[in-house]
């Protein structure tokens, strides 16, 4: 078994993590970071449960070798929380449109919604649906998913707007 | 009402969208042990021998169990709630690890190790010798004259089979001028498809085995491990965190009773046996596929003079929930329709495929496919309408089923028709669509059901509730009955704060399971437990309501049926006007140096009622002919469950089930190896489960009705939403094209089949 140290910042802190060369970044997020948001329902891609971003793109992190992660910024969902407690936007649209049931789907949902949100070019519905097909659902039958990330985009937008004009 | 009727955000949302909700796999140790199941690679057979040997020789293995060192205990894996009567018992047809293969995916071995990389590496060097059977694959070849017994107790396979007859078929039939109309219909296998995978991890404290299971029945869990094991209820410790869905998979007993005994094995250290996605597909529960022949005699006025069904489903290996599934479809053959003789024959046949369970709705799809897509071919031999037709037909106010005594006690059916009609302007575009002779044409097509609320009285239905005050005021609730993603939590604490008059902040739901200290409840499934245990919550909130005005009288030297809670403040009855918070007696009544008391409520409801919901749903399809492709253009489900608790889970329990019944119309089906048997798309890929972009808008709408018997006017809701989907579209397609397809899933490839022999494809 071969280690290596990966470097790497995540929700904002540098962090420096010794780990089996063969693990899955999802392994080295849940087992070394303890960012148990990153849910394992496939472990092969499918499902989207484990999504994060990595500079800024989502990515399946179950099937992102850990030590790929070299250098990169990671976000995960804990990283949407701030110290306070305060969470974001996307997160309260989630709670208020019903979009979530069982909540095993919903970190990842979440992650692979925030290029959606943090975009300036406005996405129809059939264009958020694309955009998160990568993520499987039981539950809901994404309708309330999709509710959810279309308000907090178009309040995105017209806060981008607000500010503008300032 | 204040609380009841509004739409509340869930209390688990925000540790949910956090990521701080821990599910089985969060409360994983970090040293727990790693436990990997051997399945056999054939269908039918014997296990004879293993060789070990190499296995053993992995570095980080610390045991290694066969099927032949298991307790020789055969034991039940369903989730009903037991029955003292031996006639009704489950049938206990598997071992923790069986020698006698029944499968391809049966378990026969286990592993035990250090780490998760061995555990894998050491199942693959296992060697096993076997002696192979012929697998029986379809229920034709298991009924076969002379085909081998898949369990010896059941020499032709035949699990059960039951037959009822309402007045007499044969005598009917013989009215004059009665139309004969005759079909037959198929289901396929499909899977729950859970995002979290089928997973528990066990250890030994205290002297007991502690089980923290991905489950939707803890107490039914402790039960069947004691069964399986052969030691005492009290033996056992089941605790069930959130659970990353359920859909009636896990009311059956999966990974635990095995798990169980491979902690003891290893001296009660931690073990975590986590199936893959393959192996959930393949070796936890799937839907049963059902088969049925219907025969409706009918009079010119479209009134049911008489209508008999056969059907058959489809057990595979093991009885798990067996007959009752396909006697639930063969009764709601009768309830939907109670007109007329009817008569019924049913049979559960195993065979060496995966086995099935329970899953949302419990043979109701599959009935709701075939009798509303049999009701679509009446109305289009006798050119009767497809409205006038049900409603003449349908199960009315008052109706008691004769076998159960089941009665309608409200129904909302004919007013959900009118809206989902209205809303679709179904009759409108009905006749427009009529005559179509594009390669793309357009189709309506709709489904009514009637579902019942629980298991009475097949079953026992009880529930238990808790309620404890704190110093603040406010209290915790403890329920034996289930979160399951579906808002269980999140209504029992609107009920709690509805009936104390008090605020939904001062309810703390307490959603973690323990069997040592939780109120006994038999768990999520049927959809009960807002029917069920919601009369437990109500019970103990007025129990609890009483003791606090009790102390209150004390304090306030009054008397207490003068007085009242209103938003946490002790208020004359009829007044309003507050006297003391609830915190004050709470405080008051801890602390008390003259009269202290602990203010805590605990009751139990014994439920011996039953009602039906109802609903209906509405489709508008567009067919590509040449392409075989059907894209949904527009669909409404309007259901009636009594006065809804709260709107915003309600309307998300009607999309979740609208999905799963877009997916069962049109996409999915479990594949096998015709020769095998081995499971062919077992993963989520090649299982062709709807993403967002496969799922058009969808449109949930209610007719309350304010139910006698429900706690708070309420009646089933979970389960419903997936049962009338795929009769729509199914019907959608026969008004687009003439053509009707009578199996599941409308896929291409059984459509291009259907529009070749229909001529409808050069």
């Amino acid at each position: 078994m071969t280690r290596k140290t990966v470097t790497c910042t995540i929700n904002g802190k540098r962090r420096e993590f010794s780990i089996d060369v063969r693990s899955s970044l999802s392994e080295m997020l849940r087992g070394e970071a303890s960012l148990d948001s990153i849910k394992h329902g496939c472990d092969v891609g499918e499902c989207g449960a484990c999504t994060v971003l990595i500079d800024g793109r989502p990515f399946n992190s179950c099937i992102y070798l850990a030590v790929w992660a070299e250098g990169k910024e990671i976000l995960t969902l804990e990283g949407l929380t701030d110290t306070k407690g305060t969470i974001s936007d996307i997160q309260q649209a989630f709670m208020d449109e019903g979009a979530v049931q069982c909540g095993f789907c919903t970190p990842g949902f979440i992650m692979s919604s925030i290029p959606i949100i943090t975009s300036d070019t406005p996405a129809s519905r059939e264009e958020i649906r694309k955009q998160v097909s990568g993520n499987l659902c039981r539950c809901t039958g994404y309708e309330n998913i999709v509710n959810a990330i279309e308000k907090t985009q178009k309040k995105r937008i017209e806060e981008r707007k607000g500010s503008g004009k300032k | 009402m204040e609380i009841i009727g509004t739409a509340l955000n869930r209390v688990d949302a925000r540790d949910k969208v956090t990521g701080m909700a821990k599910y089985t796999g969060d409360l994983v140790g970090p040293h727990a042990l790693i436990a990997k199941v051997l399945h056999s690679t054939f269908a039918n057979g014997l296990v004879t021998s293993f060789d070990l040997s190499e296995a053993w020789k992995v570095p980080g293995v610390v045991d290694i169990v066969t099927c032949f060192d298991v307790p020789d205990i055969q034991f039940p894996t369903a989730g009903h709630p037991w029955s003292t009567d031996k006639k009704h018992q489950d049938i206990a047809d598997r071992k923790l690890l069986n020698t006698r293969v029944r499968f391809y995916g049966d378990d026969i071995a286990a592993v035990v190790a250090e780490n998760e990389i061995a555990a894998t590496e050491a199942v693959r060097k296992i060697k096993v010798s076997y002696e192979e059977y012929q697998p029986l694959l379809t229920i034709e070849a298991a009924m076969q004259a002379g085909a081998g017994a898949i369990h010896d107790e059941r020499p032709g396979n035949v699990v059960v089979r039951s037959s009822y007859e309402i007045g007499s078929f044969e005598d009917a039939i013989k009215e004059p001028g009665l139309i004969r109309i005759e079909g037959d219909y198929e289901t396929p296998i499909v899977q729950h498809c859970h995002i979290e995978k089928a997973l528990s991890f066990a250890y030994m404290e205290a002297g007991k085995i502690v089980i923290v299971s991905a489950t939707q029945i803890p107490h039914i869990i402790r039960r069947i491990c004691s069964q399986a094991l052969g030691i005492g209820f009290g033996d056992l410790r089941i605790i069930k965190p959130y659970i990353g869905g359920g859909f009636g998979n896990r009311q059956d007993a999966l990974t635990e009773p095995l798990n169980a005994f491979l902690t003891m094995r290893v001296g009660g250290r931690p073990v975590k046996l986590e199936y893959t996605r393959e192996e959930t597909f393949c070796c936890t529960r799937v839907r049963h596929a059902m088969k049925f022949h219907i025969v409706s005699y009918v009079r010119a006025d479209g009134t049911f003079a008489a209508r008999s069904i056969v059907a058959y489903s489809n057990q595979g290996a093991y009885a798990s929930h067996a007959h009752a599934l396909v006697a639930n479809a063969v009764n709601g053959f009768r309830m939907m329709y109670p007109q007329g003789a009817i008569k019924s024959e049913a049979y559960t046949v195993y065979t060496n495929l995966p086995t099935a369970g329970a899953m949302r709705a419990y043979g109701i799809p599959q009935i709701g496919f075939a009798l509303e897509s049999h009701v679509d071919d009446i109305a289009r031999a006798t050119g009767l309408d497809t409205i006038d037709l049900r409603t003449r037909n349908m199960m009315k106010l008052g109706y008691v089923d004769p076998p159960t005594s089941i009665t309608c006690h409200s129904t909302g059916l004919a007013e959900c028709i009118q809206k989902g009609e209205a809303y679709l302007k179904y009759r409108q575009k009905r006749e427009a669509y009529a005559a179509q002779t594009g390669l793309v044409r357009k189709g309506v097509g709709m489904a009514i059901f009637c579902y019942k609320t629980g298991v009475y009285p097949i079953s026992l239905e009880t529930s238990a509730c808790r309620m404890v005050l704190n110093q603040d005021g406010s209290l915790q609730l403890q329920m034996g009955a289930t979160e399951i993603g579906q808002g269980a939590d999140t209504v029992f604490a609107m009920m709690a704060a509805e009936t104390l008059g008090m605020t939904m902040d001062k309810i703390h739901v307490m959603s973690r399971q323990d069997t040592d200290t939780t109120p006994y409840d038999t768990g999520a499934y049927a959809s009960r437990q807002t029917y069920v245990s919601g009369m437990a919550v109500k019970k103990t909130a007025e129990s609890l309501k009483s003791k606090i005005l009790d102390f209150a009288a004390f304090m306030l030297n009054k008397e207490a049926w003068d007085l009242d809670i209103k938003d946490n403040q002790i208020v004359r009855k009829n007044m309003g006007t507050p006297l003391i918070s609830v915190a004050e007696v709470a405080v008051e009544s801890c602390y008390s140096l003259t009269n202290s008391t602990h203010i805590a409520a605990e009751e139990s409801h014994h439920c011996s009622d039953n009602t039906y919901a109802f609903g209906v749903c509405f489709a508008e399809i567009e067919v590509d002919i040449p392409m075989c492709q059907i894209k949904v253009l527009d669909i409404i489900n309007v259901h009636d469950s009594g006065r809804l608790i709260n709107r915003q889970t309600a309307e998300g329990q009607v999309h979740g089930g609208m999905s799963m019944g877009l997916g069962y119309g049109l996409y999915e089906y479990l594949k096998f190896d015709p020769k095998t048997g081995r499971m062919l798309n077992d993963n989520l890929l090649d299982y062709k489960l709807m993403t967002a972009m496969d799922t058009p808008e969808l449109n949930a709408a209610f007719v309350e009705t304010d139910d006698p018997t429900g706690p708070y006017g309420n009646k089933a809701l979970g389960e419903p939403p997936v049962i009338p989907v795929a009769p729509a579209l199914r019907n959608a397609l026969l008004n687009a094209t003439g053509v009707a397809v009578n199996s599941i899933p409308l896929n291409p490839e059984k459509l291009f089949f259907a529009f070749e022999r229909a001529g409808i494809l050069s």
